[in-house]
């Protein structure tokens, strides 16, 4: 089951392997730029052949995470989706109005959160109990602010806005306010 | 000599501020001013730090969160925007063999910028106007939490620095193109080509390449400040608008604040902002690289047709990659998203890293070189945005958006690293070369201080980064505040790193004082005698 935390895990160890490759490239680099020797040419297709990789890692990166990651197909097909349920939540006042004290649903469903904001943007996120993100989206005023969502197991979520919105959005929590079951 | 005597003569009274023409002073004073205001970004960046690690009692959230507002601000129109455009300002009439188009122009971008960065920070200071750079609207219009005084002096300081931001467009702009007195005319409209890069499009299909009437490094400064100019546009637009209603506010009048669309706006702003991140940073700092690397080595460019279309696709790149920071809007129209948010952003994998690549093959090219500071620091900026744009690319996509925007890893590997690690040590880079020409000869007070400066800068910048970016990864937002210790350990960590950050710059600070000596410090704001030449007669 892929969730957040299997796809930060994921992106934590590619990018540690590359900030250690390239932290080892320039160190060796800079050691032997300034040792005796004479240096070799490099050809012009070392170069084409350097913009090519980039090019390739650039668009295969999209490519990799659209058919991994199981919440991009979701973002990206919303419009021909029919969500098994939607909660309608309204943001005002440095306040989550939510339609009911928990937000329950059963695990495997498709969830929409429909958040619409009365005066600023803000954000809407769900945490863990570590604190670990599931997901965020904007709260942006005068536009829908809606996202699809699949929970793979149960659990229990606390909602938190995930922008700025002035000193007074710091207080922005409602623990535990999604609940995740297996059966409804 | 004594300690004292340094201190007040400079290292063996080397640096003769008398000896200075015109354009060195105003140059070294836009440096000075920039240290200056760094300085004050250091601190404020420390104090954060500090706060986010264990709330400081006197310190009241409205009040971190006006230090976190100008911040940002301070270190990119206090700090950067004059250490950038005074070197450029000297830099190309320097490679251009020519006068600069105006003087006083010159020193008018210096008082207005600034003039303007003092005010906005002191308004925000006092009033606690905190609506973060990013201005989402209606916040900046928010009066239930901010004062409309203290907003409106704040968007009269961003404003002065924007006027100063476009006198400093004029000037280089008029320096590349005009015919200085007693001159054969110059032909400006080709010199204008040559600057946007046209040419060297042109070249990569000719037969025979075309000689280029600007050298790289000023086409590379020519685009660049293509994209300084539209942001002052945007930021100056903006700032307008938003002052419109501070004014309604404070005579009494309420503006409907649903007459703004709040995405529309969010737009605007972010393709106008975006020019300073992926624009001008990028094509000012390849350029900066490009130069310096030339004249370290003294070789030509390896692979210069290529690297002038860079700079040119870079430029129209940079105008259209903003939608990356709408990834998580979810009215943003996917096609956005995607065309704008993640596949042109990619392309800045590409620029960026055939700049990387071009420089070291430059500098390979001319082994075995001397590892001095501007050598030294250079690399430190090459691994800079090695490191920052990856981070930048993993974060421009849709599916890694939705856990990462936000976060401190946002503003950790991507943003402080970037800004740090590339652009810093790329600017210190270019102040150590620039040193000696600048100040006639002057030399630097002790050499294991910059070494002291340069390890301290890489160690605490990576290592801030990179505490960050993990508790990022761990669910930890960037524009709010934790009180129940709920990520200690790293913010401890990037603690550590940050005061690395600000003993750093201590010791360079300490360093270039007592290399000019005080009298030397006061002497660059004095008049000088020779005012038509760049620098003076060899005698």
């Amino acid at each position: 089951m892929v969730d957040s935390s299997v796809v930060l895990a994921g992106q934590t160890l590619a990018y540690t392997f590359y900030t250690s490759v390239i932290i080892l490239l320039m160190l060796w680099f800079g050691i032997k730029v300034t040792s005796k020797g004479k240096s070799t040419k490099v050809k012009p297709g070392a170069f084409y052949a350097f913009v090519i990789f980039l090019t390739v890692l650039g668009v295969s990166l999209h490519i990799v995470t659209l058919n991994t990651i199981p919440w991009t197909s979701l973002d990206v097909n919303m419009k021909n989706i029919t969500p098994d349920r939607t909660f309608d939540i309204t943001v005002e006042d440095h306040e989550f109005k939510l339609p009911s004290k928990t937000l329950k649903m059963e695990v495997g469903e498709i969830v929409m959160f429909s958040v619409e904001s009365k005066d600023l943007t803000y954000g809407f996120g769900l945490f863990r109990k570590d604190n670990t993100m599931v997901m965020q989206m904007q709260v942006v005023p005068g536009h829908r602010n809606d996202i699809l969502w699949k929970f793979e197991k149960p659990g229990v979520y606390t909602i938190r806005s995930t922008e700025y919105s002035g000193p007074k959005g710091i207080g922005m929590i409602l623990k535990d306010a999604v609940e995740v079951v297996e059966k409804l | 000599m004594s300690f004292i005597q340094t201190l007040i003569s400079g290292e063996q009274k080397l640096f003769k501020s008398d000896s200075l023409t015109q354009m060195q002073k105003i140059t070294l004073r836009f440096v000075v001013m920039g240290l200056v205001f760094y300085g004050f970004v250091v601190i404020e960046g420390m104090i954060m730090r500090i706060y986010q690690v264990k709330v400081i009692a006197a310190i009241g959230a409205d009040q971190y969160f006006a230090i976190l507002t100008a911040h940002p601000l301070v270190g990119i129109f206090g700090s950067t925007y004059l250490i950038v455009f005074g070197a450029f300002l000297f830099l190309v009439p320097f490679l251009m063999k020519k006068p600069i188009w105006s003087v006083k122009m010159a020193n008018w971008t210096f008082l207005l910028i600034s003039i303007g960065t003092f005010t906005f920070w002191a308004a925000g200071f006092i009033s606690h106007y905190a609506p973060l750079y990013t201005l989402y609207w209606p916040l900046p219009a928010d009066f239930s939490q901010f004062s409309a005084i203290g907003g409106a002096v704040f968007i009269t300081g961003i404003a002065v620095v924007m006027v100063g931001t476009f006198l400093f467009v004029i000037n280089i702009f008029k320096t590349i193109m005009y015919t200085p007195e007693g001159w054969d005319k110059q032909p400006s409209g080709k010199l204008l080509k040559s600057a946007l890069g046209i040419d060297g499009f042109t070249n990569m299909f000719a037969k025979k390449d075309k000689e280029h009437l600007v050298s790289l490094p000023v086409a590379a400064i020519a685009r660049g400040t293509v994209d300084v100019a539209l942001n002052a546009i945007i930021i100056l637009f903006t700032g307008v608008l938003i002052l419109v209603y501070m004014l309604g506010e404070i005579f009494g009048v309420s503006l409907e604040k649903t007459a703004v669309d709040a995405l529309l706006y969010k737009n605007w702003f972010w393709w106008g902002l975006d020019l300073v991140a992926d624009g001008l940073v990028l094509v000012f700092v390849a350029g900066t690289w490009y130069l310096l690397a030339t004249l370290i080595t003294g070789k030509k460019l390896f692979m210069q047709n290529i690297a002038r279309a860079a700079l040119l696709v870079e430029l129209i790149v940079s105008w259209t990659v903003w939608s990356h920071h709408l990834l998580a809007d979810q009215s943003q129209p996917v096609f956005l998203k995607i065309v704008s948010g993640e596949m042109v952003t990619a392309f800045e994998l590409i620029t960026q890293g055939l700049a990387f690549f071009i420089v070291l093959v430059t500098l390979w090219s001319a082994r075995p070189l001397k590892m001095t500071p501007p050598l030294k620091f250079l690399l430190g900026g090459l691994l800079g945005f090695a490191l920052a744009v990856p981070a930048g690319i993993m974060q421009a996509d849709m599916g890694l958006n939705r856990v990462l925007h936000n976060t401190q890893w946002i503003i950790g590997p991507h943003v402080h690293v970037a800004i740090l690690i590339g652009l810093s040590m790329t600017l210190y880079s270019a102040i150590y070369f620039l040193f000696p020409i600048l100040t006639n000869g002057a030399k630097l007070y002790s050499n294991k201080l910059t070494n002291f400066h340069f390890w301290t800068h890489l160690i605490g910048g990576i290592g801030m980064g990179a505490f960050m970016g993990m508790a990022g990864l761990k669910g930890m937002l960037r524009r709010t505040l934790y009180f129940d210790g709920e990520y200690s350990l790293y913010m401890i960590l990037a603690a550590i790193c940050g005061a690395f950050l600000l003993v750093s710059f201590l010791a360079f600070f300490f360093n270039i004082v007592m290399s000019v000596g005080l009298k030397g410090v006061i002497g660059i704001f004095t008049g000088a005698k020779e005012k038509k030449e760049l620098l003076p007669a060899a005698e």
